[in-house]
């Protein structure tokens, strides 16, 4: 039996914890695409409420964390994985945060006549596998899949400014319409950051891998 | 096995050793040991039992010598010189003192341990002896706790007071360098930290080359670490290197507690 029993299951249980915090998440995400699909407020209105149980995995695998770093004073390997996992939950604890600000646009968006433009959809489907990506980097300790993540998050950025600049024609035309619009582009915004936290998880997977931060 | 560094393109390393082995009979303790240890600087030498790190620490000061059957073959520079050929055994264990796990004061008072071995260096002033007996006590850290017991046994002190007297006899011939074999094991928590807080305060004047079980103890205090395995270096590099991020995955497997 390997030494150190106890603190290789803490380990292993810290990363399983994360894992299923990134799960949530990805539900979320899953639920805000079907949300803005139909503009379904109540559909938004569930995802606003779950965000409570992100938060709250946020705060018992931080406190995972504190107790590991005191109990058993792990160094190297162990001790990156660690301090990533701090800064990984904080960074989906956001991603979530977001997912239930772009909700509250939804909900405003549904009393108005303005569905989904084609090019938002798309983009929700970018960010989307984005997470799902940077997800599968970290439990794989993947940093060709995190490279690709960091690569995505360029295409990401261009395609945000252009959604934005489509809009801002489609107010010119629509002017009654400015206020969903300007919504809409709040939510683009809010997908925009979705995209950069993964950028810094993908980071830390390159950080817990080599001991360095991707360049 | 990862080559030696040299500390810096200007400094001269207090040691330099070079394809060391050293046989204790037909057993090879230490294969072929490379490395420059810089001076003024904390080095610590972990590894699991059996390793060859208290081996290897006896050897710079020639305490081997004194071992049936133990031989040498390679290079040991102390300054530049080598320490088999070029410098006088006795000369040698002046230069490099040792503290061990075990306290171990001779059985006399404090002042006579303190100035045993400027005596046996020739000096027999009573106020030179005085003054060194105070120097190495204030150096070590201990002369308040002892200063109104020196003519008392030293066996009378605490552990952790008796090793600080340990370390003053060896600071008390003026030595460069300090090596401790596991200087803390048989102390408590206090008496060790006290211990570490001088030899960080020592560092300032010697070279401190401390072997250690304790890993804590090794990354809390040491500028550099060696790794050693069955008598081979297997990683050395700076301690915030080795703990970080270690290059070997034996290394990283040993301080992670991996084994099995």
């Amino acid at each position: 039996m390997p030494t150190r029993q106890v603190y290789l299951e803490e380990l292993a249980k810290l990363k399983s914890d994360v894992i299923k915090m990134g799960s949530l998440l990805e539900d979320s995400l899953g639920e805000v695409i079907a949300a803005l699909e139909n503009l379904d407020a109540a559909k938004a209105e569930k995802i606003i409420l779950e965000d409570d149980r992100i938060d709250e995995m946020e705060r018992l695998i931080e406190d995972e964390c504190i107790n590991l770093i005191a109990k058993q004073q792990p160094v190297a390997t162990d001790l990156r994985q660690v301090a990533s996992v701090m800064r990984i939950i904080s960074d989906i604890e956001r991603m979530a945060d977001h997912c239930s600000d772009i909700s509250e646009f939804i909900i405003r968006i549904s009393g108005e006549n303005l569905p989904l433009p084609e090019h938002i959809r798309e983009m929700v489907s970018d960010v989307t596998e984005m997470v799902s990506l940077v997800i599968e980097s970290y439990v794989r300790e993947d940093t060709a899949k995190a490279d690709m993540v960091l690569k995505e998050d360029d295409t990401v950025d261009r395609y945000s400014q252009d959604i934005e600049e489509e809009l801002f024609i489609a107010m010119k035309h629509n002017p009654d319409k400015i206020r969903p619009y300007t919504d809409y582009i709040m939510i683009i915004n809010h997908l925009e950051r979705v995209a950069d936290h993964c950028t810094n998880i993908a980071q830390w997977v390159h950080f817990i891998v080599t001991g360095e931060l991707a360049i | 096995m990862e080559k030696s560094e040299m500390p810096g393109p200007a400094a001269e390393p207090k040691f330099r050793i070079k394809d060391l082995d050293l046989f204790y009979g037909d057993f090879q303790a230490l294969k072929k040991v490379d490395m420059d240890i810089p001076s003024g600087e904390i080095t610590a030498f972990i590894g699991p039992s059996g390793c060859g790190k208290s081996t290897f620490l006896k050897t710079l000061n020639r305490m081997n010598d004194l071992v049936d059957g133990a031989r040498a073959e390679g290079t040991v520079l102390l300054d530049g010189r080598d320490i088999f050929h070029d410098i006088d055994v006795i000369s040698l264990r002046q230069r490099v003192g040792m503290v061990f796990q075990q306290p171990n004061p001779f059985p006399m008072s404090i002042y006579d341990n303190i100035a045993y071995g400027p005596r046996i260096h020739g000096i027999k002033k009573r106020s030179k002896l005085d003054a060194i007996v105070e120097e190495s006590l204030r150096k070590a850290a201990i002369w308040d706790e002892v200063k109104d017991r020196l003519k008392k046994s030293a066996l009378g002190v605490s552990g952790g007071q008796q090793q600080r007297i340990c370390i003053a006899r060896a600071l008390a011939v003026e030595p460069d360098v300090i090596l401790m074999d596991e200087p803390t094991s048989a102390l408590d928590p206090i008496s060790t930290l006290k211990i570490e807080d001088l030899a960080i305060e020592l560092k300032k004047k010697y070279s401190i080359l401390i072997v250690t079980h304790n890993m804590q103890q090794a990354s809390r205090i040491s500028d550099r670490t060696a790794f050693f395995l069955l008598g081979e270096v297997v990683e050395y590099g700076r301690t915030k290197e080795i703990f970080n991020n270690p290059k070997n995955k034996k290394t990283e497997e040993y301080i992670t507690g991996r084994f099995g």
